[in-house]
């Protein structure tokens, strides 16, 4: 395409030829990632290989006066890895996609960034280990990705979030410097970086633990006839001291959703929710588990219980689950999906009050959550398309997310801040202490260049100047010439 | 509440376009109606990426079904001009293997987005050499018998003369030519292209149901044996099997690269071609893919009930038989998935349950078996790098398994498959479906020879 170039002549030359695109389609097609909201599309799109490559060309934005935005699969729901406006590089990491190392042995894998989740357990799974963060995207979504959002899932209830399965990565920070950053050094910065939304630098290497896959597994479906009794049978679950390996549940609206997909999973249309109970670990562990499971379950009423332990079996009441979020195109042409978390003991009265908003707001909600940590996706369908619409569903998330911090809880459980909830953030810090966070970032990116505008509102950085980094703040930082 | 000016950057804004809000309004939308509408259902989550094998191959966003669908729909809003090359280049680069409609979530209908954006290409942008020069060649030497034949027997005499090595070596020669004959020496050798002689043929006992059995162009030119197969197993499961003379292509090709129009005056004739019989029975995935959508695509009442009478061979096999297989077969097979057999009709279990059967025979499964091998109707000719690159993936995963053979329901992926393993000079063969399973029933003359089948994959020195 004999289009003159629009980029900067370092960038141009940061990497080798064809790796770096800027033609109007490939533009388009990275103005957003799964939250729809905002778009931008980026000034180019370059596709790095290496850590050298990511330093390269980080070196020459900065030289060059332009912001970054790294990129996994584009699947963050919060807007992580929309471009951070036009005149921002887009940083794909798709073709760093390697396992640098598997051992089955000390159960580490070391991967590149655009790993996918599922990818790797599927590696791992011959040696019988699996990465356990399991995000509903997980068959796209990549490692860099969770890394940055730190991603949760199902199975977050009993294995803990993607933090805590990080033993070290490799980051090149705002200022082009390769930082290896091990969870054993010290401070815990590689705790710091795990969940910073690529706004402390970009990921090349990431280095994970794997865990023992359960060699029991045994899962439950329960349909009630109202969502309060499937609340309340969570509620029960929890108290008993049962510590299930996961806890969803799922409305009528989202049941009939994915019952008329791909990812039909048997669920009974009827039913105003369906509760997913998974046990896991050895036989007579989750023999002990299931009979204060089942007391729960049945002490609220249910339409139908279904109990399996065939992979088969478990693999399709799973697979309405992880499709839920795509399956809602069935409903409206954009989705948004919210990701607040309360107190378990309040899901119930804070789902009455989400579904009275969606109402008085006029805009068709579903929901499909993480019930054990408390952790709800309202699912905001709407037609951007209609005048007002838009605005409405704006309107009704930022109500829910109020109403989630009043009852004790949070603005996000793990689909990160991203651009979307940057303006709720005051629900939960003050001036002050965002100022002292943003200070916390500018030690890795002092002139706020990596993904500006996620997470933290800009600082100071960008319009006044700021100060240069403190010298010597950050452990283990390695020069590398270019 | 978004950053808009970020005080910090230096280079020049682009420019935005205009917000995804506006109603779209213009020609090309109306042009771009049905598949817009279509994209609707799409909200942009992303689990389409992984199984799409162009994505796979580049990590382009631009490659993916995704990213495309959100081209067409900025075509239609007026958002990415009809004139760009950019976009035009992924609308092209894909396979059409529908392999995203297996992993979606909300049904998108992205084969129908595609080849319905496609088909509104020369209304849309400039009309280009290379749209006539693929109509040419569809038109020429794909839907025409004469033409068929004749390049054919130029591929074989080419191939007879030991010119199509040395002609591939010319580097003026257009990559196309040059994988056209590299595809010419993977071709069976003489003795496997009989075609089936029109005519009724009886069942053996009683008829259970009157069958047409739809023999293909590529199909019946290139794996006669694989028809004649079809043929005598269909019997064997007492159906009373039609072959009428006046079928012919059925215009899967024509569709797939949006020549919409010429596949319906296609499909039509084999509308008239049929009558009378109770099933349509294919034995190319990729025909009987576009059989059964014939309906979808024509609208009417007489394609709905053709289409809804179009069987694949291995679910008429299944469903009327299983034929008898008393021979055993002893290999290490694994089942390639065809796309449009896997994606596009959704069958998997048929296939596999006929082969696990076979007494002997051991089925095999690999990593990938749901992924594209490349060939891709005639993508393989169009873009052969990308095409290797994919089949490359498919090859490792085949070669790592231990298997003795490779067996499918398409002749694209039969010759590319087959093409593939003789550039690795490879012992794998690759079977039709059919071929193996007459072989197991005992197959008399119409069956390869024992011991080595005559598969695709051709010992014969050139």
């Amino acid at each position: 395409m004999p289009r003159e170039s629009r980029l900067p002549v370092p960038i141009r030359n940061a990497l080798p030829e064809g790796r770096i695109l800027e033609d109007p389609a490939t533009r388009l097609v990275y103005e957003y990632d799964a939250w729809s909201i905002v778009r931008n599309p980026p000034l180019a799109v370059a596709f790095p290989e290496s850590t050298a490559e990511v330093r390269n060309l980080v070196r020459a934005c900065i030289e060059s006066g332009v912001a970054w935005t790294a990129r996994g699969a584009g699947t963050c729901l919060s807007g992580g890895a929309t471009p951070s406006g036009g005149t921002c590089l887009l940083i794909e990491t798709s073709r760093m996609d390697r396992i640098l190392s598997l051992d089955p042995e000390d159960r580490i894998a070391v991967v590149q960034p655009g790993r996918i989740n599922l990818e790797l357990s599927r590696a791992a799974a011959p040696f019988g280990l699996h990465f356990a963060p399991d995000p509903s995207s997980q068959s796209a979504s990549t490692l860099g990705g969770n890394l940055a959002e730190n991603a949760g899932g199902p199975h977050c209830f009993k294995y803990g979030m993607t933090t805590d399965h990080v033993l070290g990565l490799t980051l090149v920070d705002g200022e082009g410097e390769v930082c290896r950053l091990h969870r054993d050094d010290g401070l815990d910065l590689c705790g710091l970086v795990v969940g910073s939304e690529g706004t402390f630098g970009v990921l090349t290497e990431c280095e994970l633990r794997l865990i023992p896959t359960p060699t029991a597994v045994r899962t439950f479906l329960a349909s009630f006839s109202s969502m309060e009794a499937a609340c309340r049978a969570v509620a029960k679950i929890v108290s008993s001291g049962t510590v299930p390996a996961a806890l969803e549940i799922l409305d009528r609206l989202s049941i009939e959703a994915v019952e008329a997909s791909v990812f039909a999973a048997g669920y009974p249309k009827g039913a105003d929710a369906v509760l997913l109970v998974e046990l896991d670990g050895e036989e007579d562990e989750v023999e002990a588990e299931r009979i204060p499971v089942l007391r729960a379950v049945q002490s609220e009423a249910p339409l139908e219980v279904e109990e399996t332990s065939d992979p088969e079996q478990r693999a399709r009441l799973w697979r309405g689950r992880k499709g839920a979020f795509g399956a809602m195109g069935r409903l409206k042409p954009d989705l948004f999906v919210l990701d607040g978390v309360v107190p378990p003991s309040k899901l119930a009265a804070v789902l009455a009050e989400i579904t009275a908003i969606g109402r008085e707001q006029d805009i068709l909600l579903s929901n499909v959550f993480h019930a054990g940590d408390g952790n709800l996706h309202p699912n905001l369908s709407f037609d951007g398309r209609n005048p007002g619409e838009r605005e409405r569903a704006m309107e009704a998330g930022r109500r829910i997310l109020k109403l989630c911090v009043d009852a004790g809880g949070s603005i996000s459980g793990e689909h990160g801040i991203g651009f979307e909830k940057i303006e709720h953030l005051s629900y939960l810090f003050s001036p002050t202490d965002l100022e002292i966070l943003g200070e916390v970032r500018r030690c890795f990116d002092p002139a706020e260049r990596c993904n500006p505008g996620k997470v933290l509102p800009l600082g100071r950085a960008c319009g006044e100047g700021s100060s240069a980094r403190r010298p010597g703040i950050l452990p283990s930082r390695e020069r590398e010439d270019p | 509440m978004i950053p808009t000016d970020e005080p910090c950057l230096s280079a020049a804004d682009p420019g935005s376009p205009p917000p995804p809000t506006d109603l779209p309004q213009d020609a090309a939308l109306e042009m771009l109606r049905s598949p817009y509408e279509r994209s609707l259902d799409c909200v942009h989550c992303g689990l389409c990426l992984p199984p799409c094998p162009t994505y796979r191959v580049s990590g382009h966003e631009s490659d993916s079904p995704r990213g495309r669908i959100l081209l067409i729909r900025a075509m239609a809003e007026g958002r990415l001009s009809p004139d760009d090359a950019s976009g035009w280049e992924a609308l092209d680069g894909c396979l059409d293997c529908r392999a995203c409609e297996s992993a979606c979530p909300s049904g998108v209908t992205y084969g129908r987005i595609l080849e319905e954006t496609r088909r509104e290409r020369p209304r849309l942008a400039r009309g280009s050499l290379r749209e006539r020069s693929l109509r040419f060649l569809l038109d020429r030497f794909i839907a025409s018998p004469r033409g068929r034949k004749a390049a054919l027997e130029a591929a074989v005499l080419l191939r007879a003369l030991g010119l199509d090595r040395l002609l591939s070596r010319l580097p003026v020669l257009p990559g196309l030519l040059r994988h056209a004959l590299s595809l010419g020496r993977s071709l069976p050798p003489r003795s496997s292209r009989r075609p089936i002689p029109p005519g009724l043929y009886p069942a053996e006992g009683p008829p259970k149901a009157r069958i047409g059995l739809f023999t293909g162009c590529l199909m019946e030119d290139f794996f006669g044996n694989a028809n004649r197969a079809a043929l005598s197993l269909l019997r064997r499961c007492g159906l009373e099997v039609l072959v009428p003379s006046d079928q012919g292509c059925c215009g899967a090709l024509h569709l797939h690269q949006g020549f919409e129009e010429a596949c319906v005056r296609l499909l039509e004739r084999n509308f008239a071609a049929f009558e009378g019989v109770d099933f349509i029975v294919s034995t190319a995935a990729g025909c009987g893919s576009t059989l059964r959508e014939a309906g979808a695509i024509r609208g009417n009442d007489r394609a709905c009930a053709f289409s809804s009478r179009v069987l694949d061979l291995s679910v008429c096999l299944d469903r009327f038989g299983p034929p008898p297989r008393p021979r055993a077969v002893p290999l290490r097979v694994v089942w390639d998935d065809p796309c449009h057999l896997r994606h596009a009709q959704g069958i998997t279990e048929e296939p596999r349950r006929l082969l696990r059967g076979i007494p002997g025979l051991r089925l095999l499964e690999v990593e990938a078996s749901e992924s594209c091998c490349g060939s891709a109707g005639i993508y393989n000719l169009r873009r052969p790098e990308t095409a290797d690159a994919i089949l490359e993936r498919r090859l490792e995963a085949l070669l790592g398994s231990g298997a003795e053979a490779v067996v499918t329901g398409n002749p694209g992926c039969q010759l590319q498959i087959a093409n593939g393993l003789r550039a690795r000079r490879s012992p794998l063969e690759v079977f039709h479906l059919a071929e193996i399973l007459e072989r197991a029933a005992g197959g008399g003359e119409t069956a390869p020879k024992a011991p080595a089948l005559n598969g695709s994959r051709s010992s014969r020195p050139a």
